[in-house]
């Protein structure tokens, strides 16, 4: 079945080339937050959904993509190449950055500075994260306004933009997001899905990891039901939506 | 009296900024692992009695001073990549007690080399006092001040002006975060040993031509320059330098208006009282948002 959302990525069913393949992952993030045997893979241009409940391991699973832990078995290439092993600094430099969970912006550094660090992989490229520093404040307007406000005095969505837009100026190929609605208000929850969408749509390889269900399967083209740290189902992220399943464990209703 | 006072507080403000830059090292190094390097004061002894016996050798004195100086944070780098870079992942007082045993073993050598004995640096222009006001300046108390100023201003300029700088704070603020954005964590933290190692080194040479130097200087000079960034709040750079002028103050006041044998007692009992009555240090803040 045609998921309609495919066509929302026309770049992904174009390509169709593989970013991100991970084989056979296991990991924990102590005792008991682990992943095991994660098959997951992104393609270019895709924008693909993780959704489970709390303590599923999708923050581990994410933290194991980008190297903040060790990964126990298994492995991850990005764009051909294995970096199962490498440090976090290498990873970001290749083109893998991530948005954390609960944002974590450098609370007593200024906006402008967040993003200055954003971009710290991109240090000798200066025409590029000027300009790239203006789309961002183009993307989200309120970040210009406060650029020389300290990160840990805006609101919850502003700091949700800033940590996006921090992990835009590290050039992603694949970007990470990690429950960017954590908290948010619903209106908040959907301009920061419309710029996901968006990023999506200027050709960012998006891999969403999000306990709001409904929501990141309504903007994305595929989706995995993470449960106790399995892949518990993939699909189309519209079949997932109308599955019976997903939708009483998920979706409530 | 004002005098008398006015000549304390030259005493003072001139120890004080040794305090101020070893406890700068020391909030460097807090700042980038959360680790109280005990090695600081072993930093300090060793640019200073380098620099003696580099004098001795021949060298000019501000050849050897340089060069010294290099030494130190040579030796800096030497003991975050081989003591505590294998520790990595042990916990904060496990590393903190690598420190101490790295301290010990600096002492060791330091005896070894250059024995027990004290020696001393001549000062970088003459001896002969300046009389300002009431009081007398000797013209090495103007070389710390003026080192002093331009070190602290270097290091607020590297914070505050350059991205290298940011990252490094970026680690103390949320090493994870810092982690995602692509810093090296391990680079920053050998940065902020070598950076240190060569402000501690910088404040021996400098207090070399006052003070007597032996192997076992640092010690005292480590205690007071950690004392200097807990009064400031540790983690707080500049706050370690406003500790230390105000320790070396208070000491040389102390040791002036009641008795000179009480000079370290008085600084060490300021520092409780500090810890007493404002635990993050009077110009902390980030003891309550660190979880």
């Amino acid at each position: 079945m045609p998921s309609d959302r495919a066509g929302g990525c026309p770049s992904a069913a174009a390509t169709g080339h593989s970013l991100l393949d991970v084989m056979g992952l296991s990991g924990h993030y102590g005792p008991v937050r682990a992943i095991h045997q994660i098959d997951l893979r992104v393609g270019a241009g895709e924008l693909v959904a993780i959704v489970g409940g709390n303590g599923a391991g999708k923050t581990t699973l994410l933290h194991t993509l980008s190297g903040l832990h060790p990964a126990h078995a298994g492995q991850i290439r990005f764009d051909g190449r294995d970096i199962t092993r490498w440090l976090p600094h290498r990873i970001v430099a290749a083109g893998i950055c991530q948005v954390l969970e609960g944002r974590q912006v450098f609370a007593p550094l200024s906006v402008e500075d967040n993003l200055r660090l954003g971009g710290y992989r991109q240090h000798r490229d200066r025409g590029w994260l000027r300009e790239e520093r203006e789309r961002v404040y183009t993307l989200f307007p309120i970040l210009a306004e406060r650029r020389r406000q300290l990160a840990g005095t805006l609101s919850g969505g502003q700091q949700q933009m800033l940590a996006i837009g921090r992990a835009l100026l590290g050039r992603p190929r694949l970007l990470l997001l990690d429950e960017p609605s954590m908290g948010l208000a619903p209106l908040l929850v959907e301009e920061i899905f419309r710029v996901i969408v968006e990023l999506n749509q200027r050709g960012v390889t998006i891999l969403l990891v999000e306990q709001n269900a409904r929501a990141a399967l309504a903007i994305a083209g595929r989706g995995y039901i993470l449960e106790t740290g399995r892949i518990a189902k993939t699909a189309p992220a519209a079949e997932l939506l109308a599955d019976d399943d997903v939708r009483r464990a998920y979706l409530g209703y | 009296m004002f005098e008398q006072v006015f000549q304390f507080l030259v005493t003072g403000i001139t120890v004080g900024s040794l305090y101020a830059l070893v406890g700068l090292g020391f909030a460097l190094i807090y700042n980038a692992s959360d680790v109280v390097n005990f090695a600081q004061g072993e930093f300090v002894m060793l640019g200073a009695m380098a620099a003696i016996a580099l004098l001795s050798a021949g060298l000019p004195l501000p050849l050897a001073a340089v060069v010294a100086t290099l030494l130190a944070v040579g030796v800096g780098l030497l003991l975050e990549r081989f003591a505590i870079e294998p520790a990595a992942g042990a916990s904060v007082v496990a590393t903190i007690i690598i420190t101490i045993g790295a301290a010990i073993f600096l002492r060791g050598i330091a005896l070894l080399l250059w024995g027990k004995d004290f020696h001393t640096l001549p000062p970088f222009s003459g001896d002969a006092p300046i009389r300002l006001g009431g009081a007398t300046v000797l013209p090495q108390s103007l070389w710390v001040l003026a080192a002093t100023g331009v070190l602290v201003a270097l290091v607020r300029a590297f914070f505050d002006r350059t991205l290298l700088g940011k990252a490094l704070l970026a680690c103390s603020f949320n090493r994870t975060a810092a982690q995602a954005v692509g810093i090296n964590v391990k680079v920053m933290l050998r940065l902020a040993y070598g950076l240190s190692a060569g402000l501690g080194a910088v404040a021996g040479i400098l207090i070399a031509p006052i003070t007597f130097s032996s192997y076992e200087a640092g010690v005292m000079l480590g205690l007071k320059g950690f004392s200097a960034a807990i009064v400031g709040g540790i983690g707080n750079p500049m706050g370690a330098v406003a500790g230390g002028l105000l320790l070396g103050v208070l000491e040389a006041l102390g040791a002036g208006l009641v008795s000179s044998g009480y000079k370290d007692a008085i600084a060490f009992l300021f520092v409780l009282m500090v810890l007493f009555f404002e635990p993050t240090g009077l110009f902390g803040h980030k003891v309550a948002e660190r979880v």
